[in-house]
């Protein structure tokens, strides 16, 4: 394995003497951006090559209206909130689904089926389940929908904030001011939508976009064979998950998506609105969904002052450039969302940078 | 309580000095310079794979007088059970604490029981006590380390505390993990009383290697740095992590201890323990060096790349994907 690391450690270091100036890869993966930093991959590439975690982490990306509308559900004393247990501490307007947490109405899952048997154990509560993530968690959350429709689960329902992650690219692709030349692309989105979904990426926009793992290894050799394009002048769609990837990916998995969800347009946090970014609950199961059930919505909200999470998941700046980071912001006392998730870029930063600003 | 004291409690710890159910036991301690130390127990499952409460409220307790530089001599025992625990369980529980005890050469000499009300205490907690006679020559203390000095540690990381979190989340591969909950005192006092390049002493139990090391750094104003790939982990312990989004580093062991060791007694201190039971795979996972800007430890990856190792903060929440 250290053979290919140094073999692609060498290509990266001559691609980048070739192309001379400054060069920023992006991830969209909040597991991207954890093994970058555990396996202290910045800390090895050359000075002019920047890698920026973009909006790959679930909990950061879900915009602040959204969080408002699970913390005045988890209000009412007929709610049970199953909720993954990096949701609870995203502080809202009003507290935090932790802080409410003495409420005992709100339960932490590790899937969308402990969510549905929660329903099924409560019959006298409605279970919402606080369904996030990109397309990776979406076919989980059509798998439970489905089933409480088949069997008749009355007393469930979900609250969809589910995103895609191309729209997102295409979004940041679309601002004046960004400073991406390339993706790597994410690893389990792509096992789901499968790499050809990159395509339109590659066309529209001329930035390379390569599929890898999670392994260090394979990381770094994705960001070669990106250096390798660039270096050349060329943007190509290329996987280098080749145990995992298909060019078309889990058709099955699509298809389910499919069944139960549209893209609508949808709130972001940091990108705002971004046309048909957003899965919402197709009418034939629109009783199973809270929004529609409660009749509440995602409303615009106030960012939080001073936190600059917005900037951090466009790549703009760098944990460290927010006033907040590391004084006001830690993992033990969020401010924003990026601290708050493990797979958030200011946790990470916080986590495993060397940076002197970190308060120890 | 009487009847629960006499037919339960006293057969597992029988010695002479608690059989007498004095108000204090009376000790005969051929030395003035002691260790003393307490800690309570809380765990959940109370029963895992390779240890229980009863098991690791022992451990715990001579753990930590041992790598103080002591030799554990007497342990009180302290129970607070809720009311309706099942017997058989308790009894289960009682022999283990014996058996542990006996193990490490040390009587459970005093003690109390107390039950509540259900609902007032989850199941059953232990606290034990215990006193240490320090041993001769032997002074260890942060204060001794310096730059240069090779950090030792006896075995893989992790064990005890990805067992626990595995059977409480019910995951399908529990039973490939054991935890290492195990009494070191006679490894530790093996190598106390045979070499003496040894500087400094933890066992990494709460907070795992990650916290012990930061505790180092931050106790010396010195830095530490460490090798991912010399760091002994089991393979399914690695695994376990990686797919609850944990760091093996900050997960909890019950039968490790980090020794700070000197650069010329590392082949020493290594010998002895490759030759106990409990150090079979130990291994000198890194070393102490100048600080440059603040203190820190700093992993050197598998690939070579750098990062630090934070002392971990918080609970670790499982993420979503």
């Amino acid at each position: 394995m250290l053979d290919r690391i140094n073999k692609a450690q060498r290509d990266i270091d001559a691609a980048c003497e070739i192309l001379g100036r400054q060069i920023n890869i992006m991830e969209v993966c909040g597991t991207h951006t954890v093994s970058i930093f555990r396996n202290g991959i910045r800390s090895i590439l050359p000075s002019n090559l920047k890698l920026l975690s973009g909006p790959g982490c679930p909990v950061c990306v879900t915009g602040q209206g959204y969080i408002d509308a699970v913390l005045q559900l988890a209000d009412r004393d007929d709610c049970l909130i199953a909720t993954y247990g990096d949701m609870i501490r995203v502080p809202g307007k009003d507290g935090s689904l932790e802080i409410k947490q003495a409420k005992a109405n709100i339960k932490i899952v590790l899937s969308s089926e402990d969510a549905l048997q929660l329903a099924k154990d409560n019959p006298d509560k409605t279970v919402v389940f606080v369904a996030v993530g990109f397309e990776t968690t979406a076919p989980a959350t059509s798998v439970v929908v489905k089933e409480a429709a088949a069997g008749s689960v009355e007393n469930f329902c979900i609250l969809s904030g589910h995103k895609l992650v191309v729209p997102a690219m295409r979004a940041l692709l679309s601002e004046k001011n960004h400073n991406i030349n390339a993706f790597l692309c994410p690893g389990h989105v792509s096992a789901i939508i499968g790499y050809g979904a990159f395509a339109e990426i590659v066309e529209d926009f001329s930035r390379p976009c390569v599929v890898a793992g999670f392994e260090p290894v394979q990381i770094i050799e994705g960001l070669c064979e990106i250096c390798r394009q660039l270096s050349a002048g060329k943007a190509e769609l290329k996987s280098m998950y080749f145990a995992v990837v298909t060019e078309k990916g889990n058709i099955a998995a699509q298809q389910i998506i499919d069944e139960c969800f549209e893209p609508v347009d949808g709130y972001w946090r940091g990108l705002g609105e971004i046309q048909k970014s957003t899965l919402k609950l197709k009418d034939k199961y629109a009783q199973f969904d809270a929004f529609r059930r409660f009749s509440i919505s995602e409303e615009p909200s106030e960012e939080i002052k001073g936190c600059r999470c917005g900037e951090v998941l466009c790549g703009l700046i760098e944990p460290p450039e927010c006033g907040l980071f590391g004084r006001d912001c830690t993992p033990q006392e969020p401010v924003g969302p990026c601290m708050v998730s493990s797979e958030g870029a200011c946790a990470a930063w916080f986590k495993y940078g060397r940076e002197k600003r970190r308060k120890l | 309580m009487d009847d629960l004291i006499r037919q339960h409690i006293l057969p597992s710890l029988k010695n002479d000095a608690l059989d007498e159910l004095g108000d204090s036991a009376r000790l005969n301690v051929a030395s003035n310079s002691l260790c003393f130390t307490t800690d309570s127990y809380v765990v959940k499952p109370l029963f895992f794979n390779g240890g229980d409460i009863g098991k690791l409220a022992v451990c715990g307790t001579v753990n930590d007088l041992a790598v103080a530089g002591s030799k554990p001599v007497a342990l009180a025992l302290s129970l607070i059970i809720e009311d309706g625990f099942e017997i058989e369980l308790l009894d289960k529980i009682l022999a283990n604490i014996g058996e542990t005890a006996r193990q490490s050469n040390v009587d459970i000499v005093t003690g109390d029981t107390k039950t509540v009300e259900s609902g007032a205490a989850d199941r059953i907690f232990i606290n034990t006590a215990g006193i240490g006679v320090r041993l001769a020559g032997v002074d260890l203390g942060f204060d001794k380390i310096a730059v240069g000095d090779k950090i030792m540690i006896n075995g893989t990381i992790g064990d005890h505390g990805m067992t626990i979190i595995s059977q409480r989340e019910e995951l399908k591969f529990q039973s490939q993990l054991k935890s290492d909950c195990a009494s070191l005192t006679g490894l530790i006092c093996e190598l106390l009383e045979n070499t003496s390049g040894i500087k400094f002493m933890r066992d990494p139990t709460r907070g795992g290697l990650a916290a012990t090391l930061n505790e180092i750094a931050r106790s010396t104003a010195l830095s530490v740095e460490i090798r991912e790939t010399d760091i002994p982990v089991r393979p399914a312990v690695q695994a376990a992590a990686d797919m609850l989004g944990f760091d093996v580093l900050t997960i909890a062991n019950e039968g490790k201890f980090v020794a700070v060791v000197s650069p010329e007694s590392t082949d020493d201190c290594l010998k002895i323990c490759r030759n106990h039971p409990l150090g079979k795979e130990a291994k000198i996972i890194g070393e102490v060096v100048e600080t440059r800007d603040v203190p820190l430890v700093e992993i050197e990856t598998r690939i070579g790349g750098k990062r630090i190792v934070q002392m971990p903060y918080g609970r670790e929440l499982p993420r979503i994907c």
